[in-house]
């Protein structure tokens, strides 16, 4: 079967672990790697397993239009701005891993089929691609009115991205939460805790319904339907008890274990975002092969 | 007057205490009576700081917006300061309190984690604020680990940094190796934020203060967290003894103390066997109301959960861990 070519920026620990993902799968096919930094860990990676590899990130790619389809950007906000003109200009899909959150946000679970043109498309936080999924199953039994989550991650697992601009975590994920979940207000919590060994992800859900639809029975086969769902592309995501209720007010405890790819198994965090990425782009490529096809 | 300046923390700390019920009306007569007895700085925000307000924490009955624009209106000699933890309140909520009239924002992190601060100490300073770095759950990382995270806040730009005692957990020897280490390490002022869950707040106080710390934290009647904070009054009283004068009216402080704010306090402060176990196991003081719901719920012993919590060295904000603890125990018991 013939694959769809895939590039990825940014050689870090987040491009080094797409890379190792994209390797597995049956529909895409990683071509390339752009970095700044030639001698980087990622880039040498890269280069070993036969990858092009460009140290000039997306400009690389000006003069060799053809090796990618679509492109997945693990770089940082800032440079997502032009990284996504370029890809623009080029007609590639990107796929965008930093809060820049140029294209509309992304839950595969929740709104990927209404955005399998988008020319970008934004995969929010990882608190946001823990969460959203579950406000989302509980919206869909009883109307959320206030969906709260908190995100708790070993500090390890924190990069420097994410230390300082936190803020960024906060406000996108609520925002998501509003936009994907379809809570009528969001917040998000973020806490590191420096614990060693490092703790896994967690991730709470608060939510409030509306206090006419609450089906205790209802609400929870919906909550246990997502996150098998959620599993089929991330495996180590697991609801650690069925949703607590209290009233009208429905708590849902996440715990995320990474896959252990690249990445050190308590980075559930960063393990959700490439699974996300890796999962969004195996749809824009089915639907790119049917097209083709037909 | 000496140069140690305090702050009063009851309408934010307190917070936790009343479960995060002040009103305008009772803001705006302890903050009247605080500012008459020329105190010099009074904290007012949910106890988990700007936008705390929420389920993990519990939601504030009023705006906090609204109680520190009360608390500003009545303090024409008092300073109102703000409480941020980012990760929870952001620099716009931070914005918003500025423009009501809050001239200090204490930036608190985890006492490992100050990076996440830099945004936030930045912008504050920006905005002309007066602003404090605070190093919270500082029981739980070395004094060398105390020192670096403090000088990257002082690098930037705190005016202050505190060592946060959240747990109630430090003995003197170790308030007293950590203030004189940071005196020694940096030249900005040096704070001390105290919680009396083993009955050492004031004992503890002092020997910060014998370090070298001029930035002290009293709570009224000791409405905080846990067994509350160093009592203010005593405080005062404390230091008038030893010849330290605060510019704080003694009187004035006991009489709101007992008329204003004894009142409000659902039971007296006393060191209970919960909040004597978040020192003893070195957890966050403002767990002890949420252990208490959810040991009644599970039908375990508060006690336990906290201990456990202290195994696992949950840090400040992971309220959540509470019921998640309580159930996992609840669990084990009828297995036996």
């Amino acid at each position: 079967m013939s694959k769809v070519k895939v590039g990825i920026i940014g050689s870090g620990n987040i491009g080094s672990d797409l890379m190792v993902k994209l390797r597995k799968s049956e529909l895409l096919e990683v071509t390339t790697m752009m970095g700044i930094d030639a001698t980087s860990r990622g880039m040498k990676h890269a280069k070993e397993i036969g990858l092009e590899v460009f140290d000039n990130g997306i400009d690389g790619l000006l003069d060799n239009p053809n090796l990618v389809d679509i492109i997945f950007d693990a770089t940082s906000a800032k440079a997502h701005i032009a990284n996504a003109e370029v890809a623009k200009k080029l007609g590639k899909q990107m796929i965008d891993l930093t809060p820049a959150a140029i294209g509309p946000f992304i839950v595969p679970t929740v709104n990927l089929g209404s955005h399998l043109d988008a020319d970008n498309v934004n995969l929010i936080t990882c608190g946001g691609q823990a969460t959203i999924p579950i406000i989302h199953a509980i919206n869909q039994v009883a109307p959320v009115e206030y969906g709260e989550i908190v995100a708790t991650i070993s500090s390890k697992s924190a990069g420097p991205g994410t230390r300082a601009n936190i803020d960024e975590f906060t406000e996108t994920t609520a925002k998501g939460i509003e936009q994907v979940g379809g809570a009528k207000r969001g917040k998000a919590i973020i806490i590191l805790n420096p614990a060693e060994p490092p703790i896994m992800m967690r991730d709470t859900v608060h939510a409030i319904v509306d206090p006419r639809a609450v089906d205790e029975k209802a609400i929870t086969d919906s909550v246990v339907q997502m996150a098998e769902r959620v599993q089929s592309y991330v495996p180590g995501y697991k609801l650690r008890t069925d949703p607590i209720f209290d009233g009208n007010k429905v708590t849902v405890f996440i715990e995320v274990e990474g896959a252990g790819h690249y990445l050190p198994k308590y980075a559930g965090n960063l393990d959700i975002m490439t699974s996300a990425a890796v999962k969004v782009a195996e749809e824009f490529a089915k639907s790119r092969l049917n097209v083709t096809t037909k | 007057m000496s140069n140690l300046k305090i702050t009063e923390v009851a309408l934010r700390d307190g917070s936790h205490a009343i479960s995060h019920q002040f009103t305008v009306e009772q803001v705006t007569s302890i903050t009247k009576a605080l500012n008459e007895a020329r105190v010099p700085y009074v904290e007012v925000t949910h106890g988990d700081g700007l936008g705390g307000s929420s389920l993990q924490y519990g939601l504030s009955r009023t705006d906090e917006l609204k109680l520190i624009e009360a608390a500003v209106g009545v303090a024409d000699f008092s300073k109102i300061s703000v409480l941020l933890l980012p990760g929870i309140g952001t620099i716009e909520d931070l914005k918003v309190a500025e423009n009501l009239g809050a001239k200090m924002v204490r930036v608190a992190t985890h006492v490992t984690e100050a990076d996440v601060s830099k945004q936030h100490i930045e912008t504050a300073k920006e905005l002309g604020m007066e602003t404090v770095g605070f190093l919270m759950m500082s029981h739980m990382a070395p004094v060398e680990k105390l020192v670096e995270q403090a000088k990257l806040m002082e690098s930037y730009g705190a005016d202050v940094v505190y060592v946060t005692d959240s747990a109630g957990a430090l003995l003197p020897h170790e308030v007293k190796e950590r203030i004189k280490a940071l005196k020694q390490e940096l030249s900005v002022e040096i704070g001390f934020h105290a919680h009396n869950n083993l009955s050492l707040a004031m004992g503890n106080t002092l020997a910060a203060i014998e370090e070298g710390a001029t930035r002290i934290d009293g709570s009224v009647r000791c409405l905080g967290a846990g067994a509350g904070n160093t009592q203010t009054e005593v405080l005062v009283a404390v230091l008038e003894k030893m010849g330290i004068d605060t510019g704080i009216d003694l009187y004035k402080m006991m009489d709101l103390a007992e008329n204003i704010v004894a009142p409000i306090l659902p039971q007296p402060q006393e060191i209970t066997k919960n909040s004597l176990t978040l020192g003893f196991a070195g957890v966050y003081s403002s767990f002890q109301v949420h252990a208490n719901r959810a040991a009644k719920k599970f039908n375990i012993d508060s006690r336990d959960i906290l201990v456990e919590l202290g195994k696992r060295e949950v840090v400040g904000g992971q309220e959540d861990m509470i019921i998640d603890v309580a159930a996992e125990l609840a669990k084990a018991k009828s297995l036996v």
